[in-house]
């Protein structure tokens, strides 16, 4: 630590963030959430500022390559091929594909965003452990049998021993040269949560405000997960009246109408009275819109269904305001002049545009709540 | 705060021993130190250029950036790291096996031979150490004095020079060094230390030379400038003849002198990687490897030797072509005697015993850069036993295929490749275009246009320095047209 590198380091991120040089920002590559690729891996991005030289266009240019082939074969590298060893220093760096478990795309985050772990309420904090295969040993089952890593071994003895014939190679493995697979053990904690999540999905909110609050939810999601052994999720979406649907109806539906946002608290209310005991879980109430509430009588009695009920029950409840081209965002305030923008229970974020998103993120995680 | 360690204990055995076998081959190099460290501060050296103090700059922080991911995601790791300096500095990764280990000092002795005896390297800086360190110091003070930000700035415009180097330069800094060397010999050659303190003060001294000739009169210098063109080295150009401020023009100093230091390594890449990867497989499979480490040798060879269908591996290319050169030179198989042969069966028999293979690979490591050595000895035998293509776009299709096997063809291609380290030839025309006291850039094209979304933003920065219309002359979609950059706007003449 201390390396003056990581000082141009902290440098290279606040200018990726766009807070220092502004001007610089449009040569940033790519954005800073690794992106899910569907088949089980994630491409991260590797944010990189290229800068402005004179160079050849790539099209025109084609290139070298080795292998098989005739003219006419595509050359394009097959997924899953990453070039091994020293070389490829190549230009032009691009984003790395990796496979990741939810778990480790998890901890990406919390560095990203520097996010604190959760400190989990209720009492019973069991301790499980948890194994994982992540090395190799020289005792063990067969059916945990390292096949490669066997071979290499039994080869490695041949050759060693002189008994190697490449004309006939026949490697003939005996016990000691065996290895199997082997785990360590993780220590996690058993605690339960659930997140409600609430969605004004009323006329003003449109296709853009809907995926803002996909994708955030994804990842609130992917960082509670990490954060609890086992964890509930609801939907609500509500306009003027609010009913519970599951994932797919949450992401996609567009309703249209007025909006009264109590509808969904009660709801809300309704479900944790009914499914969650406070004192055992872990309650995260999650509300989007775009502000834009029927009437100040209404905003009334939201406040009070969040002051009386759900902010005592939950760990701590959070509004994101999506901006929209009709919402007055006038919700966002009443709650402001109550609560104040973070406070102990309630955090409110606002959320300008898809960039946005991971800051907001670190608005409602950021407390370690 | 120590990051790395010299080498000690079971290392340092295996270091007198490799080194005994190098220098039993022949190989002849600057002393070479060892050091070993943890993969955080080779990812750092690594990311600035393999010295331990570099200029602030958030350039050096992306390049760290991504190494560390990189390693974390265990996608690749630098096993080493070597610098052209004298003494020879060469980092060690501590997880690494003791095979790797080997592999790695062989691998590195061979680096060194080739820095100290390749003509390109003759005139590079061997105390580059200090003088890295020494540019840090005065960037840091004249960001102290300016503002982080300013500073910042103004180098990124520089950096977009960075590629618009003249390989002839290498040669012709022994005359600026020797002149400088006169004014001031007798401090020169007393220790070390004055070596470091002369690079210090180099460019002040210098630029008080240049300040003679470098009157406000707007006119007297457009006229020295022209005098000077056509000029490739346009860093050069910068420094010397556009309105920059005291401060500015050395840092343009600096950052030019960094990247001439950096460029032999870009002209030589397959020679370098291809020497260094002979010797260590030589050393290794010959002397030093125990039978009991065939098989991880082998595997880490065969992952540095691997092929990609979208770029030649410089190691692979490198390393085939000095032991094809060594086998024809010992059997006999050049010149006019074996070209002319017809008759196939002899000619596959052909041994003259020669044995001048070794003598022969030591001259061309002397005296060629990866031009000349690819203009040379890749033929049409070597090219098909190593399975090459070249690829193109097809816009129908919209992807890259193959495009031909032809001998020729993949020549040409790769000769093309390595022009120039690969940059587009740009070179400034004149400074006072149109009379105006605008710059004329002239890109001679070699059948490939420029990214012109990137060459648009190159020549606002360009502006940024000349404080005055930047002219960009090249040809795109076989048209010849001419890009003017006014301050305001990109246009085309």
């Amino acid at each position: 630590m201390g390396h003056p590198i990581k000082r141009d380091h902290a440098r290279f991120r606040k200018v990726v963030k766009g807070k220092v040089r502004d001007n610089l920002r449009k040569y940033v590559s790519s954005g800073e959430m690794p992106v899910p690729k569907g088949d089980g891996s994630y491409r991260i991005p590797m944010p990189h500022i290229e800068t402005p030289r004179f160079k050849f266009g790539e099209r025109q240019q084609g290139g070298l390559g080795q292998g098989e082939g005739k003219p006419g074969d595509p050359v394009d590298e097959k997924e899953g091929q990453p070039g091994e060893g020293e070389a490829g220093e190549g230009e032009g760096k691009k984003d790395l594909d990796v496979e990741l478990t939810l778990e480790e795309l998890a901890s990406i985050l919390g560095e990203e965003l520097e996010l604190p772990n959760i400190e989990p309420k209720g009492k019973q904090t069991i301790q499980t452990t948890v194994d994982r295969y992540n090395s190799i040993g020289m005792v063990g089952p067969d059916s945990l049998k390292h096949f490669k890593r066997s071979y290499r071994e039994a080869l490695k003895r041949t050759v060693t021993m002189g008994n190697y014939d490449p004309e006939n190679p026949i490697i003939v493995p005996t016990r000691p040269d065996f290895r199997y697979r082997s785990f360590s053990s993780k220590v996690e904690y058993e605690n339960s949560a659930v997140v409600i999540y609430m969605m004004d999905v009323s006329g003003s909110m449109g296709d853009e405000q809907k995926e803002i609050v996909r994708t955030e939810s994804f990842w609130i999601n992917l960082w509670l997960k990490s954060q609890y052994k086992s964890i509930d999720i609801r939907y609500i979406i509500h306009d003027a009246t609010a009913k519970e649907v599951d994932e797919k109806t949450f992401f996609r539906t567009r309703e249209s109408g007025g909006t009264l946002i109590s509808s969904a608290l009660k709801l809300c209310r309704d479900i944790i009275k009914e499914d969650y005991d406070p004192n055992e879980w872990n309650i995260y109430p999650f509300h989007f819109s775009d502000g834009d509430n029927w009437s100040t009588d209404d905003t009334k009695l939201c406040l009070d269904i969040l002051d009386r009920d759900i902010i005592p029950d939950s760990n701590v409840f959070c509004y994101g305001q999506v901006e929209s081209r009709y919402g007055s965002g006038q919700f966002y305030k009443d709650l402001f002049n109550k609560y104040g923008e973070v406070s102990d229970a309630v955090i409110l974020s606002k959320i300008k545009n898809k960039s946005a998103i991971l800051d907001s993120i670190r608005d409602f995680l950021g407390k370690g709540k | 705060m120590n990051r790395t360690r010299p080498i000690s204990g079971e290392l340092l055995r295996l270091k007198e021993e490799i080194l005994s076998y190098a220098l039993d081959y022949g190989l002849d190099f600057f002393d070479v130190r060892f050091e070993v460290c943890d993969y955080d501060t080779i990812n750092i050296l690594a990311a600035q250029g393999g010295f331990p103090t570099r200029y602030p700059h958030w350039r050096f922080g992306m390049e760290y950036d991504q190494l560390s991911k990189n390693y974390a995601y265990g996608l690749s790791k630098i096993y080493e790291m070597v610098i052209n300096t004298k003494p020879c500095y060469a980092y060690l990764l501590n997880v690494n096996n003791i095979v790797d280990q080997k592999l790695v000092m062989a691998h590195v002795y061979g680096h060194a031979d080739f820095f100290k005896n390749n003509y390109w390297f003759h005139h590079t800086n061997k105390n580059m150490m200090d003088v890295m360190a020494n540019h840090g110091t005065k960037i840091r003070r004249y960001m102290e004095k300016h503002g982080q930000d300013k500073v910042e700035a103004f180098i990124d415009s520089v950096l977009s020079l960075e590629n618009l180097l003249d390989p002839n330069v290498l040669f012709e800094k022994q005359v600026v060094d020797e002149q400088s060397d006169e004014d001031e010999s007798d401090i020169n050659d007393e220790d070390d230390r004055s070596q470091a303190l002369k690079s210090f003060m180099d460019s002040k001294l210098f630029k008080k030379g240049r300040k003679k000739n470098n009157k406000k009169d707007p006119e007297d210098k457009l006229g020295h400038g022209s005098s000077k063109l056509p000029t490739r080295d346009i860093m050069r150009f910068m420094m010397d003849y556009a309105p920059l401020e005291e401060w500015e023009s050395d840092i343009v100093g600096i950052l030019r002198e960094e990247a001439y230091y950096f460029l032999p390594q870009r002209l030589t890449k397959i020679m370098n990687e291809g020497w260094a990867s002979y010797w260590h497989s030589k050393i290794m499979t010959q002397k030093a490897l125990k039978s009991s480490e065939v098989i991880d040798f082998a595997d880490q060879h065969a992952g540095v030797m691997a092929m990609s269908r979208k770029q030649i591996n410089p190691y692979k290319i490198g390393i085939e072509l000095f032991r094809d050169i060594e086998y024809r030179w010992d059997t006999g198989r050049f010149g006019k005697e074996y070209q002319d042969c017809r008759d196939m069966v002899e000619k596959h028999r052909w041994d003259k015993n020669l044995g001048l293979g070794k003598e022969k690979i030591f001259e061309i490591r002397k005296s060629h850069n990866d031009i000349t050595f690819i203009d040379q000895y890749f033929t049409q035998d070597f090219c098909e036993r190593q399975n090459l293509f070249t690829y193109r776009y097809n816009p129908r299709t919209g992807r890259n295929e193959i495009n031909s096997l032809e001998f020729a063809k993949i020549k040409e291609k790769l000769l093309a490749q390595l022009t120039n380290f690969g940059s587009p030839v740009i070179e400034i025309e004149t400074s006072n275009y149109g009379n105006r006291g605008e710059i004329l850039l002239k890109h001679v094209h070699q059948g490939v246009d420029l990214d012109m979304g990137m060459g648009a933003d190159t020549m606002k920065n360009i502006f940024a320095l000349w404080k005055r219309p930047v002219n960009l002359s090249t040809f795109y979609d076989g048209n010849e047209t001419v890009y003017v950059f006014d301050g305001k706007e990109i246009k085309t003449r």
